[in-house]
């Protein structure tokens, strides 16, 4: 840690953090809208497998309380969410590493699952029951998305040789 | 192991033992964050610089659809601008003829009030105009982003309407942009009253946006589908007589105390792209000893105000 050799590439992960940012906030029709991933829960899994060392649970908190404030949500709602994700990312990260994309794209579905499950139930705490079964269509969405999503972070991570 | 162990990993089981400890600790973090930020409003600093570092990210998701509404404005034919001004000019004739009743109708008003010694200010209130950021929220709750924040002069509390009605009020005054927090929120609640009979009453959200609920409306009370609600004024949040919705289904059920009363929205609140702020200070009860003493209690499901010296007059002279 903090050495030249394993501190480099932060430039390349806080991209393509702000770039899944952006993606979760863009005004979508409510069609497409109802299946979003949470792009920043899969680009986390992602650097979260391939660099447990240095992103990790911390992480995934900053980042889950930056997107509540750009969500607007309680502070905090979405830090634990993703904490979470982390967490199961980097407790399993070498049996999922040795897994197949499909088999991949399962568990990380099921990681985004109970992040979503988290989040429904403390929004259910605080006064905004979701009322239907569309919060379950997040990470079926995000288990679509994850085999697109590891292809291109691992050429770009190959690419700019970032390990 | 040394060798064949990725150069990331140095020990087999020390990211794993690390990362329970500190998931311990921030989840622990966490739901203090959470209570904190749900029983009291002392987070709103926190929330303000991390919005404020934001911004830049919001306005560059802003961008493709700022680009796209220039476009359309640009490649617009010249007829189809002609026509449209002829329209507008029209419509400003139109508007300016109703406004001329309207100042007549506001000095006979003043002058009956000052005959009834009523103390409440029937003047125009002061506006500033803010756009909507297309930024998704949370789909579950109604909120939106504006792109005005404590240096134009918004703050939180303001309420906001649109030509057709009230559309809600700010949640969180950031430096440069604001959230906002719609009346059909599930959280949101505003005092109205009918016009016809002036029957007070609350209009909550629904989390729907074409519905809001009348409450507390008695099973013998005089609620008829198409009678106009407005703003009472009571609560001194929200100015007076602003239309806020039309009724569109009444349900008496006789084993229940209250009717069952719902009114749809009169603004457009899925599509309004532009809201007006109001920059008076209304519910200053120094200015409106009246208003003050119909309604002594704030509401506490709202966000609470701060008690913050902003110069109104100041930011309505930049626009």
């Amino acid at each position: 840690m903090g050495s030249i050799e394993t501190s480099r590439g932060y430039g390349l992960v806080l991209l393509t953090f702000v770039v899944a940012l952006m993606l979760s906030s863009l005004h979508l029709p409510p069609v497409i809208d109802r299946f979003r991933p949470d792009w920043v829960g899969l680009v986390l899994t992602y650097w979260a497998l391939a660099l447990p060392n240095r992103v990790g649970v911390g992480t995934g908190w900053v980042l889950g309380l930056i997107q509540d404030t750009a969500q607007g949500t309680l502070l905090g709602q979405h830090a634990l969410g993703l904490a979470t994700v982390a967490w199961l990312t980097v407790r399993f990260h070498q049996r999922i590493r040795v897994f197949p994309l499909w088999q991949q794209a399962l568990s990380v579905a099921s990681f985004l699952m109970i992040e979503q499950l988290l989040v429904v139930w403390i929004k259910g705490i605080t006064g905004y029951p979701p009322g239907d079964w569309w919060y379950l269509a997040p990470p079926l969405g995000g288990m679509l998305a994850w085999p697109w999503v590891f292809i291109v972070l691992r050429d770009l991570r190959r690419r700019f040789q970032v390990s | 192991m040394g060798k064949l162990e990725s150069r990331q990993s140095k020990s087999l089981f020390a990211p794993e033992t690390a990362a329970s400890i500190r998931y311990a600790l921030l989840a622990l973090l966490s739901v203090v964050l959470m209570t904190v930020d749900h029983r009291q409003h002392h987070l709103e600093l926190m929330r303000n610089v991390l919005a404020t570092a934001l911004y830049p990210l919001q306005v560059t998701v802003q961008l493709p659809f700022e680009a796209a509404d220039w476009l359309a404005q640009h490649f617009e034919s010249r007829s189809a601008l002609v026509e449209e001004n002829e329209r507008l000019r029209e419509k400003q004739l139109f508007i300016n003829a109703q406004l001329q009743k309207l100042t007549a109708l506001e000095a006979e008003n003043r002058r009956l009030r000052s005959l009834l010694e009523s103390t409440v200010n029937v003047a125009a209130e002061r506006v500033l105009i803010a756009e909507i950021l297309m930024v998704d929220f949370d789909p579950y709750r109604h909120q939106v982003l504006l792109n005005r924040g404590t240096q134009q002069g918004a703050r939180i509390g303001q309420p906001l309407i649109d030509e057709r009605g009230i559309v809600g009020q700010v949640a969180h005054a950031n430096l440069l942009d604001s959230t906002a927090i719609l009346i059909t929120d599930p959280a949101h609640a505003l005092p109205v009253q009918l016009t016809r009979n002036g029957i007070r009453s609350l209009a909550v959200g629904t989390g729907r946006f074409s519905e809001l609920e009348l409450p507390n409306i008695p099973n013998n009370g005089d609620v008829k589908v198409g009678d106009l609600v407005v703003t009472s004024g009571l609560g001194g949040r929200f100015p007076r007589g602003y239309p806020v919705a039309r009724v569109t289904r009444v349900e008496f059920d006789p084993g229940r105390p209250f009717a069952r009363v719902f009114a749809q929205p009169t603004a457009h609140l899925d599509r309004v792209r532009e809201v007006l702020m109001i920059l008076d200070d209304i519910a200053d009860p120094a200015a409106h000893p009246g208003a003050a003493a119909v309604a002594p209690v704030p509401d506490a499901a709202k966000p609470d105000r701060h008690p913050k010296p902003d110069k109104p007059a100041a930011a309505a002279g930049r626009h």
